[in-house]
């Protein structure tokens, strides 16, 4: 060997520190970057979640911290007829409102889906219901029900002269409960019908002239057409809007707190009432615990059986 | 500069805002004069060395009427003045209060005093400082403790006060003279029969009574109490066991359900301001209340609602059966937590608070809105200036509380929260249960709670 002739210079990559490798495994990438976003869920929706389930379980009131008492609530709240009353209460609040909610937004999308003149401005004044703090048009709801003042039972009764009393609107219970579906079916057709007009405006409008083409009139284009392909969105929109109706408090809690003898009372709104002023933290707690079974229900419900394929594109297609 | 104001001119005009601001602070500086209505013992206040570098602080309910606050925070001024410890007040809305306090309780933190509602004292015995030596030496100072006062600020049945109540707001009758007068009576009868009778020929003329029985926190559980008591009938006896199934409560259904006929409609759709409304908009000529429909009248800038105030007396409850006006008032007590680091310099305020040059013109300003725990405050001159004022001037003097007759405790609260006596009237009352049944569901749903006491 000589000069001219040197072993040449391997170069040899660096063996990789620990913390490269580390940061190059892909599970651990995975983690620290959902971290983040999962921590704060964690703390923030896992936490109270959790806690809360727990405090159903346990004596605790708001002056002392509980103790583990089983299922003892939940057998007590089972010999409640008060409790008993609210879960029916709040399955036909969520009943009805649903039905009235859904009818009257799907119709109102299918209205707004023609071509109208200042169409982006009723399109904004139909969300106003929706945006509107619910205290606030609580509120403005209660003066229109209220037993001395209402502006409805003041126009039928002082200027039309159709009565000669005022309105009981909110006296007996089957009209307090009537009363509020009117009022969360109020508040709640704007969300239904902007989502629906969202799902209509997919819908591709050569369909509807090949149908027109082929013969249908309007109510065979509704059934073939715009029902299937609505769908997906339905299931959506009808899972989040019974979650809503059924966990309902602000607008029952402002009008009524509860109504004639308890005839109002939703399981949200008996679950705070049992819970804070009636410093039974354990017991509203359980109540709280027990919608869960129902969200879950209706959750699957509508989210699985009205989201199956079949539904959407015919018979044969599961 | 285009506008019209100038730089200068707002300059000027701030300072004389804030300047004509300051004029009653200022003022207040100055030791207040010593009001001579209130008769006082020569006693001396308990010995209270001031801890170095002290400051409190405190949280009280929400006013509901402007002097409450603005005379609070004058005395809680000259406090600082004096003694040269700072006093930050909160004024905490009525519904916040007691989870407030509960978690200040809990965590062993936050505010030193609390002012705050009903059985809370007993909740949080525990951990409240005893209060021994301020309540003998106010009691022996300014007459003695009226009933209530006592029962609220003691251990049940000891002399162990564990807080000072500081004042109680009733709801006695509130009536429209000229429409009484035309049903035929110069006052608010007694007897149940007569008071019946009152509320028919009210109703025959055009101008109902009315009282809230719906979900109302004060006003329908002052009426379903009034209800209860005046018949002789009560929630618990005094060994704390349920006693609402009665034949007593059976009658006091059927006095209900009749009345219910002679009220305005709609009452069991009030809350606690609905009956405040129908008063004031003249819809209703009778109803029970606090001094605050009176005092939003006679304050008022429309002169039809100063002839409404003209025209509106008040009287206690009628009796019925009872040997007293069956009437309470939810005290407001002054609860000192062991975990305050100047113990002796809150207590030093809330004797400072007491005393008459700051408690006199706090409750002779609020018009009778409180009424004082101790019974020399009774004879000051504004009780009887306004004659009007006379039935809330011994509120606090008073054999009846929630929960009567049994200890007070948690439960009795949760039935008022829960409004069980309430929805017991209203059911009967609209019709949609017979006395009998009603009566026993409610007697089951309080014994759930005073079960688990």
């Amino acid at each position: 060997m000589d000069a001219t002739v040197r072993p040449i210079a391997v170069f040899r990559p660096r063996e990789d520190g620990w913390i490269t490798r580390l940061f190059n495994w892909k599970p651990f990438l995975v983690a620290l970057c959902m971290l983040p976003s999962a921590g704060l869920l964690l703390i923030f929706l896992t936490y109270p979640l959790g806690f809360g389930i727990w405090l159903g379980f346990t004596d605790a009131t708001i002056g002392q911290p509980g103790h583990w008492i089983g299922l003892d609530n939940f057998i007590s709240l089972s010999q409640d007829p008060i409790f008993w009353l609210s879960v029916t209460n709040t399955i036909f609040y969520t009943a009805t409102a649903t039905v009235g909610k859904f009818a009257l937004g799907l119709w109102l999308a299918l209205l707004l889906n023609h071509h109208l003149p200042f169409k982006a401005f009723i399109r904004a004044i139909l969300l106003l219901p929706w945006i509107v703090p619910t205290v606030l048009s609580a509120i403005a709801w209660w003066w229109i029900y209220d037993p001395q003042f209402s502006i409805i039972s003041y126009v039928v009764v002082d200027v039309l002269h159709l009565r000669s009393t005022y309105i009981d609107f909110l006296g007996t219970p089957w009209h307090a409960r009537w009363s509020l579906v009117v009022a969360n079916v109020w508040r709640g057709i704007p969300f239904v019908a902007i989502t629906l007009l969202a799902g209509l405006q997919t819908i591709s409008p050569s369909l509807y002239e090949a149908a027109l083409l082929d013969g249908a009139n309007r109510w065979q284009q509704f059934r073939r057409i715009t029902v299937p392909l609505l769908m997906p969105i339905l299931a959506v929109v009808l899972t989040l809007s019974i979650l809503f109706t059924f966990s309902d408090f602000q607008l029952v809690y402002a009008i009524t707190r509860g109504g004639p003898f308890n005839t109002t009372h939703l399981m949200a709104t008996l679950a705070f009432q049992r819970a804070i002023p009636g410093s039974e933290l354990g017991e509203g707690a359980a109540i709280a615990v027990s919608m869960i079974p129902f969200l879950l229900f209706a959750t699957l419900v509508s989210f699985f059986g009205l989201g199956r394929r079949r539904w959407m594109q015919g018979e044969t297609n599961e | 500069m285009t506008s019209g104001l100038s730089r200068r001119d707002s300059l000027i005009l701030g300072g004389a805002a804030l300047g004509a601001a300051g004029v009653p602070i200022i003022g207040a500086r100055a030791q207040a004069p010593t009001p001579t209505d209130v008769p006082m013992a020569d006693v001396k206040p308990p010995e209270l060395p001031i801890e170095k570098g002290a400051a409190l602080h405190v949280i009280r309910p929400a006013k509901f009427i402007d002097p409450d606050q603005v005379y609070w925070d004058i005395n809680t001024k000259r406090f600082t003045d004096t003694t040269g410890i700072p006093v930050s007040v909160n004024y905490i809305s009525w519904e916040d209060l007691r989870p407030q306090t509960a978690v200040i309780a809990n965590t062993g933190a936050g505010a030193d005093i609390v002012f705050g509602w009903a059985i809370d004292p007993f909740l949080y015995e525990t951990k409240l400082v005893g209060m021994n030596n301020l309540a003998e030496y106010l009691g022996k100072k300014y007459g003695g403790w009226f009933d209530i006062a006592k029962l609220y600020g003691t251990k049940w049945k000891t002399n162990e006060w564990h807080s000072l109540p500081i004042g109680g707001g009733a709801g006695p009758t509130v009536y429209r003279i000229s429409w009484v007068k035309e049903a035929g009576y110069d006052r608010i009868p007694d007897d149940l029969d007569g008071f019946m009778t009152l509320c028919q020929k009210l109703k025959q003329i055009g101008h109902p009574c009315g009282f809230s029985i719906g979900h109302a926190v004060g006003d329908a559980n002052g009426f379903a109490e009034w209800a209860l008591w005046s018949h002789g009938a009560m929630v618990v006896d005094q060994e704390g066991k349920v006693a609402l199934d009665s034949k007593e409560t059976i009658a006091a259904l059927k006095y209900v359900a009749e009345l219910y006929k002679y009220m305005i409609p709609g009452t069991i759709a009030w809350n606690d301001a609905g009956n405040n409304e129908a008063y004031i908009a003249g819809r209703i000529s009778l109803t029970f209340n606090g001094v605050s429909i009176y005092y939003v009248l006679k304050n008022s800038p429309d002169p039809k609602l100063r002839d409404i105030a003209q025209d509106t007396m008040h009287q206690l409850v009628p009796k019925g059966l009872a040997k007293r006006e069956p009437m309470t008032a939810g005290p407001m007590n002054a609860m000192l937590f062991k975990h305050s680091k100047y113990p002796n310099a809150a207590k030093e305020y809330i004797r400072f608070l007491m005393e008459a040059p700051q408690y006199g013109p706090w409750l002779s300003n609020c018009l009778g809105y409180w009424s004082e725990p101790l019974k020399s405050y009774a004879k000051m001159k504004f009780w009887t200036e306004d004659p009007k004022l006379a039935p809330y001037a011994n509120a606090m003097d008073t054999i009846y509380y929630d929960g009567y007759a049994g200890p007070v405790s948690a439960a009795a609260s949760a039935v008022s929260a829960n409004y069980t006596v309430v929805d017991m009237f209203a059911a009967v009352a609209t019709g949609n249960s017979t006395p009998e049944a009603a009566a026993k569901a409610a007697a089951r749903q309080a014994a759930r709670y005073y079960g688990r006491a």
